[in-house]
This record gives C-alpha cells, structure tokens and sequence, in this order.
C-alpha cells in the first residue's frame, strides 16, 4: 500500500478565491465522473450477465429511497460506515495502516452486548449509553495498542501486526460471547437488553441517534485536520516521517495516539451498532465493515465530510443493491464489485488529472499517433 | 551482447560537421514558470559543451527533455542531423543518449559488474562474460582501473561515478550529459574526472556538461552556453575560451549571468572570498563555550562512519567549521547535537546545562536550530505550502496556533514578511514548495531556522548544490548571526567555504577528530592534509 495521496486541502486556505473555486470544481469532477463511469461500466457487466441494468438500478432506489423503511435502513447503515470511515482517517493521513478494524469492532461489540444489560438495569438511560459506549471505545483502543506500541518502538509493520490482531480479536469476540456473555438463549448469545433501554430513535424516523454521533464525529475529524495542531503533526508524520523527526514532533507517541483514537472509533461504531439496532450480539455476528469502508476513505481522499456522500452511496448500494440482487437473481455481492470499479475509476480519473496538471498530454503518444492514423 | 558495441557511431568520428545533438527553439512550460524559453544549442562530436547557469535556470528540465523524461511543448531535437523524437528514457539510451546524474544510482551491495549488467538491460539471461569485456573496453578507453567484483558501495565516490559513466556509454552513445558531476567529489576526485572526460572526448564523443560553477565551466568546456530564467543568453566559443585569461572570462559570463550590473556581482563574488577576514575581526566573542559537546559516541547510519569520542566547544559569536570528506562522522555529530538521534556515550551541553534528555522540540526551544543538509528529505514537507513550512518547527505554538487553532493570516502574513526578507523566488507564499529551486527551499529553511531568536545553530552543507548569488546570501546570513553573537557550527566538505567562514576548522577523519586548525593565512594546506590523511599527517 502506498502512502495516502492526500495534499492536505485545508493548508491552501488562503490562495486566491479564482484559485480555489477552480480547485473546488476539480474536485467535484473527480468526484462525480467516476462515479458516473462505474454507474456506466457495472451497467455493462449488468446487461453482459442478463440482468436489465434500468430494472436493477431502479429497484435499488425503490428499496432505498422511494420505500420510507428503506431510507431509514440506508441512514441508519451509514453509522458504523462514517464512524470508522473517521477512524481510519486519523490513521491513515498519519500513513498507518490499521488494517484489524474488524477485531477492534467485534471485540467492542461483544463487551457492550455481554455487560449491556447489567449496566442498562442499574444506571438510567442516557448515562448508560455513554458509560457503554466508553467501554467499548477503550476496548477497542486497547486492540491496537500491541500494534501500536511495536510499530513506534522498532518500526514492525503495522499492517501486518494489526491484520493479526484482527484475527485474534474476531475469534476472541466469538469466545467470548459463547462464554462468559453467553445468556439463556439457546444459540450463543448475549442477553438482550430491553428495548426500552437501546438507543433512542431520531424523532419520527426509525433511525437510532447513532447517526448523529457520527455526524458530529464527522464534523470534529474534519475540524481536527482543517484547524489544530494536532491535526498538522499527524498530516505531516503521514507526508515526511523524517521531516517529522527533524521538526520535532514526538513520533511514537504520535503514532500510538493517533492508532488508540482509531481503534476508539471502531469500538464507538460497535456501541452505536448493538446499542442501537440489535441490543444484543450473537456469536456469528460479524458484519465486517473494515475491508469495505478503506475504500471509501480513500474515494473521499480522507476528508471527514466527503466521507459522508461516499457512505450514503455504499450504504444505499448495499441495501438496495441487496433487493435488486435477490430480484435479478445474482450475488449481493455485486455491491462490492461496484466499489471496486468505482475505485478503478477513480484513480484513472486522478491519473489523468495530475497528467493535466504537470501539462503533460492525456494519451500517450503511441495512441494518439494511432488516433491520427 | 555476444558482439561488443562500438564505443561511438561511425558517422559521429568521421565529420567534425554534424552536431551530434542538436536542439532548435526548445521551449518548455509548467504552470506559472517557463522553464525553457526557445532554447537552441549544438553538441558537436568531441567537443565538451559547457551548460552554466544558477539554479533554476532551466538546465535541469532541457536535460529532462534531452533524456526524455518530459515532452517539450514545442522545438525539435536533431541527433546525427536526423528529427527524432525522445518519448522515454528508453528511446533516449537507443539514440544514443547517455545520462550521468547529479545523485548516483548504484546498488551500494552489488558488485560493480553487477550493477553495470543490471542497468544493461540485456534479457533474461545474463552474459557475464560479455559484461566483462564490454567493462575491459570501456574502462581501457576511460583510463581508468576498476576491480569488477569490488562492492559498488565500497568504492569512492569518483570511482561510483566512473561507474556510472561506464553505465551511460555502455550500450555506445553518441552524447555523454553530465549532471552537475562535482557537487559530491573530492578535489582529486574532480580531477580524476576531467581525465576521464578528455577521454572520452578523444573518442569522438559530445559531451554536455551542467554545472553552475564558473571556474568548472572555463577550465572543462570547449564551449560554454549562459542559461538564464530559462533562456540562453550566451555563448562564449573555442577561440576566446582560450584567447582569454580565466579573469576576462569570469567577467564576461558574470555579464552574461548578471545582466546589467556584473559590477556588482563580481563584487558579489569577490565577497566570497574577502569579506571573511573583515567580519572576522569585527566578532566579538564570548567567554564561556555556548554548545559544548563531550566525548560523543554515536553510531552512524548504514555506510556511513558514525563519531567515536567527539569533543568541541563553540562560543558565542565564534563559527567552528567541521570539515571531513562526507561520510566521516558528519551526519552522526549533526544529529545527535540536534537531538534527532541518540548517543551511545557522552555529554552535550548548551550554556551550563546539559540537553542529552532533551527532544528536539525542547532544544529548539531553548534556541538550538540545526539547518539540515537533507533539505528535502527532511527539511521541508513538500506537498505544503512555503508558508507552512516556514512555521513547521513551531506547530501549536503562538502566535500561529492559538488554543490549538491554526491562525492562517497570522501564518501567511509571517510568511510574506519572511519571503521579502530571505529574497525567496516564489509565486506565492501558498505555492507547494516541492516546486521550488534548491536555491529556494534552502532560504525558506534559513527563514525559518533564523528568523525566532536562535543561539546555537549547526549548519549541515549550508551551501552544496547552491548558486553563486545564493551563496553568497547564505554565508552572508551566517556571519551576521555570528555577529549576534550566535554560536555556530559549519558542517561542510567544500575546503573554500570552511576557509571562507569559520574562525576555527575542526576536521572529522572515520568518526574521530583528526585535529583542530585556525583559521589563519596558510591554514588551508594544514586542513587539507587532515581532511585527506587524518591525525597521522
């Protein structure tokens, strides 16, 4: 994996406005024309596979727009997808590559569902959620301090390391939940906790408050990078890990900071997603979010807002795409190859982009030879 | 490669007529800077074409354009009298067009015969024998000995670049374009060199050579061409590069280079020189050592020689100059003063207190700055502006962050303020300052180092890679500071420059200091004996 191609927009604050409005329309292009190709191309694979590409997009948006339960269930995913989309963020601009987002996320999940009910039963509602989601950001910030802490003392490989831990940290979630938080059900699972006591809903919707959170940490990530200092270290240790020394940023601490607030946000997306969907956990539950949301933190170029556009279109994708799938009798799965051309897309776009930046021609010669022949 | 390669083209050797490379009207733009502005130059057949000019003149990018990295926009390149078209740095090796560049590319843990059949490029096979003669030929036409089985990285860095030179010819060019070929050679090294290329001028073969120091350009061309801003605004031809003395000459390309005042310019490089003994006289110094470092050990990084029970003492408003061929200890003493890397034994004192325990962001508070010779490496995040590089080392720190909020007027202001001061070429204080000149980067690191109060600085290479009008800013900087009373250590392997500068030389031999000089009429001799010898000289 390469390092994150991010030119932190927020330090050019105050270039000419010709400047930046011609900047802003850019990255709206770059933005908007890939994901009409893929739209174009997935349409293609559609029609190649039998499938009526209009019919297929249409039930998508039936099922995820036009249908109110629908809509509800694609704001609702959004969540977990923009608060470890943020996660990643700290991590990634920082060139950390906390790849055991599912282990951070699974193991959070299973605290909040195995202590959930004992802590809901003896504390009120609104200071409940908050001591559970606390838990389950500690534990998942503590999954990456093996990684983190190796990584800033003797330079192991993160990727490596965390995806391990990963593995660790999904398995122990199962151990756990068919073990000691295991309740009277006859699967593996928790106990639940009762309705009552989950999260509220956003007032006449049925999406819980979650989505809230995850807008407001949305937001703080964005402000975080566009105006503190903190915010500037981490860019700077991601763009020139040398210059940071050499400035004198304290690099391990930096990096072990900037994992925990990671490995914190994967356990927040977890409290939001049991606490507010499910109210317990079963053993096999695993919806693992992390593989899927890396490439939308790059699609929105790790920036906290534009993650938000990306997670509505995945989240839609997804449970639309699902009822279109059934519909059309092909895999769920073509949810995921749409992101994947989707990101093809996107880096032939930049591609392309930076060659008209450095003025250079958009074909190679050989091909417009070609084209003139 | 069962047949051995000529080492040049038969048409090349036979008709002193046709220019081997020729370039007409190459005209080169990138947003907001015309590096090459219609240029038009001749490389004949054994003749040495001298490219001369200050950073950012727009040498770098017609040598791009030659190698075929970049595209002109317009122009046309001839070789052999023939168009052709140069789309890749491969067509560019078929026409013949063989690349030295300024920063060496060998593999340091492979042997020299494998790094030369490395770049050879013949297939999946690799025919050592072949290799052999190949380097047998090229190495009897050079002039020079090389051992095929010795590690690249063991070599001396003007062997590393014979090696290199062999890589470029070795599929017989027609054109030999160095890059800035001295920066990083010893004085024996540079003439070791000029052997070389009268070598392979006696072969028949053009040679550009880029360079931005003058008295290279008199003593190695045959002909010199003047870039300026992207243009060439000269050419000074065989008959008075030898008709003239080395004094007329300098004056002539200072014109060209200068345009309208050479007075002051040349005034400007006689500064160089004399300006030293002045200022020296006027410091005051004072008592008590300001940076006192202790029988340091420290290791050095992969290569590289690290200190083994370094001691020196600098006052305040005194510059100590360390010299010593690179890789003797320099980086090693650099960084550990800095604080940027541990020492194994030893003391560090700033004032009466030590800063062992110290970070780097500490140190730099109590007014230790280290100018770092790896500018962009470390000194600067490229893909940020100018303004923001300039308050990098002082990140959440008023008055550019209050409560942890960035203040961007209050950077940006700093900023142009700076730029005015350090005389910085930029197009803005907002431009990424990857795009900027060496000459550039270098003096928005000054204005940041410089401009808050320092008291001790450690100079790294202050000037290497610089332009004789930037240096003469910088070395004017660092006397000044000296004058202020600031403790400052030059780290340098140019002999002029530590001459030049420093009240005192202290010279670093494979990690320990080989002895001390002052700086005193005749002193040069003594510390060149030490920089190539060490203590035993």
């Amino acid at each position: 994996m390469t390092a994150p191609a991010t030119t932190p927009d927020e330090l050019g604050a105050a270039e000419p406005v010709s400047g930046r409005l011609s900047r802003w329309a850019t990255s709206t292009a770059l933005a908007v024309i890939p994901i009409g190709l893929a739209f174009l191309i997935s349409a293609v694979i559609l029609a190649l596979l039998g499938v009526d590409p209009v019919a297929f997009f249409g039930d998508i948006v039936t099922a995820g727009i036009t249908r109110e339960s629908g809509r509800f269930d694609v704001i609702t995913r959004m969540a977990p997808i923009m608060l470890i989309g943020c996660g990643m963020i700290f991590a990634f601009r920082a060139s950390l590559w906390n790849l055991g987002i599912d282990g951070q996320f699974l193991l959070a999940a299973a605290f909040v569902a195995g202590l959930g009910p004992v802590v809901m039963a003896n504390l009120p509602v609104p200071l409940g959620w908050v001591v559970l989601s606390l838990i389950a950001m500690v534990v998942g910030a503590s999954w990456t301090l093996i990684p983190s802490l190796l990584k800033a003392r003797y330079g192991t490989n993160e990727i490596v390391t965390s995806l391990m831990m990963s593995f660790i940290g999904v398995y122990l979630a199962v151990v756990l939940v068919s073990g000691p938080f295991d309740g009277p059900a006859a699967v593996p699972q928790t106990d639940a906790v009762p309705r009552d006591a989950m999260l509220m809903d956003i007032p006449g919707t049925s999406v819980h408050i979650g989505f809230l959170v995850a807008l407001v940490v949305c937001f703080v990530t964005y402000l975080v990078f566009a105006r503190t200092s903190f915010g500037t270290r981490v860019d700077v240790l991601g763009a020139n890990p040398r210059a940071a020394i050499h400035l004198g940023i304290n690099v391990p601490r930096l990096i072990v900071v900037t994992f925990f607030i990671s490995g914190a946000l994967a356990g927040l997306a977890a409290s939001m997603d049991i606490q507010g969907i499910f109210g317990y956990m079963r053993a096999d539950w695993n919806p693992a979010y992390g593989l899927a949301v890396v490439p939308l933190v790059f699609l929105a170029r790790m920036n906290a807002l534009a993650l938000i556009p990306f997670a509505a279109l995945f989240s839609l994708m997804s449970i639309g795409g699902q009822y279109a799938a059934r519909r059309a009798h092909i895999p769920s799965d073509f949810v995921l190859l749409f992101v994947g051309v989707l990101l093809l897309c996107m880096v032939g776009t930049q591609y392309l982009n930076d060659k008209r930046a450095r003025g250079e021609p958009l074909l190679p010669h050989s091909l417009r030879r070609a084209g003139r022949g | 490669m069962s047949v051995p390669l000529p080492v040049s083209h038969p048409s090349s050797t036979a008709a002193g007529s046709i220019p081997a490379v020729e370039l007409i009207e190459i005209t080169k733009a990138f947003p907001g800077v015309v590096a090459n502005d219609h240029i038009s130059l001749t490389a004949m057949p054994g003749e040495v074409l001298c490219l001369l000019g200050e950073n950012g003149a727009g040498k770098s990018t017609l040598m791009s354009i030659l190698s075929g990295l970049y595209q002109p926009d317009s122009g046309q390149i001839k070789v052999d009298g023939q168009a052709v078209r140069i789309d890749s740095p491969k067509s560019g090796r078929e026409l013949g067009i063989g690349m030295v560049y300024q920063h060496l590319s060998l593999i340091p843990t492979m042997s020299v015969i494998e790094n030369l059949m490395l770049g050879s490029n013949v297939g999946l096979i690799l025919d050592e024998d072949a290799a052999h003669q190949r380097l047998h030929e090229l190495s009897e036409m050079l002039g020079v000995h090389l051992d095929p089985n010795a590690i690249a990285g063991t070599l001396s860095l003007g062997q590393q670049q014979q090696i290199e030179i062999i890589k470029a010819l070795w599929k017989g060019s027609r054109v030999l374009i160095l890059d800035e070929p001295t920066t990083m050679l010893t004085p024996q090294g540079i003439e070791e060199l000029q052997k070389v290329l009268r070598q392979v001028k006696g072969s028949g073969l053009a040679i550009i050579f880029i360079t931005h120091k003058l008295h290279e350009a008199i003593a190695i061309g045959d002909r010199v061409a003047v870039l300026k801003l992207g243009r060439v605004v000269g050419h000074i031809e065989r008959d008075v590069l030898t008709g003239e003395t080395p004094h007329q000459l300098q004056q002539r390309i200072v014109g060209l280079m200068f345009g309208e005042q050479p007075v002051e310019q040349e005034a400007d490089i006689a500064e160089l020189r004399e300006a030293a003994s002045v200022a020296r006289a006027r410091r005051q110094m004072s008592d008590r050592p300001r940076l006192e470092v202790v029988d340091v050990v420290a290791e050095g990084a992969k290569g590289q020689y690290g200190i083994d029970g370094v001691s020196l003492a600098v006052r305040g408003g005194e510059i100590l100059g360390v010299g010593g061929v690179d890789g003797n200890g320099q980086q090693a003493l650099a960084q550990v003063i800095a604080g940027q890397q541990s020492l194994v034994r030893g003391d560090i004192r700033m004032g009466d207190a030590s800063v062992v325990k110290l970070d780097v962001s500490e140190r730099q508070r109590r007014g230790l700055r280290y100018v770092t010779d790896d500018r962009i490496g470390e000194g600067v995040v490229a893909p940020y502006a100018v303004s923001m590089n300039m308050v990098l080392k002082r990140i959440g720190q008023a008055p550019f962050w209050r409560r942890g909020a960035i203040d961007r007027t209050r950077i940006n202001q700093t900023a142009r303020e700076l730029i005015d001061e350090f005389d910085i070429r930029t197009p803005h204080s907002e431009t990424r300052i990857g795009a900027l000149s060496g000459g550039n980067i270098q003096k928005t690191l000054l204005a940041r180092e410089l401009s808050f109060q320092p008291q001790v600085v450690v100079f790294n290479k202050p000037t290497h890679g610089l332009d004789v009008r930037t240096i003469a800013m910088v070395r004017g900087r660092i006397r000044e500071l000296a004058e202020q009373g600031v403790a400052i250590v030059v780290i340098s392997t140019d002999l002029d420059e530590l001459v030049d500068l420093s009240d005192r030389v202290a010279v670093l031999f494979e990690g320990r200091i080989a002895g001390e000089v002052d700086v005193e009429p005749g002193a040069e001799v003594r510390i060149g004996e030490l920089i190539l010898g060490g203590a035993a000289a």
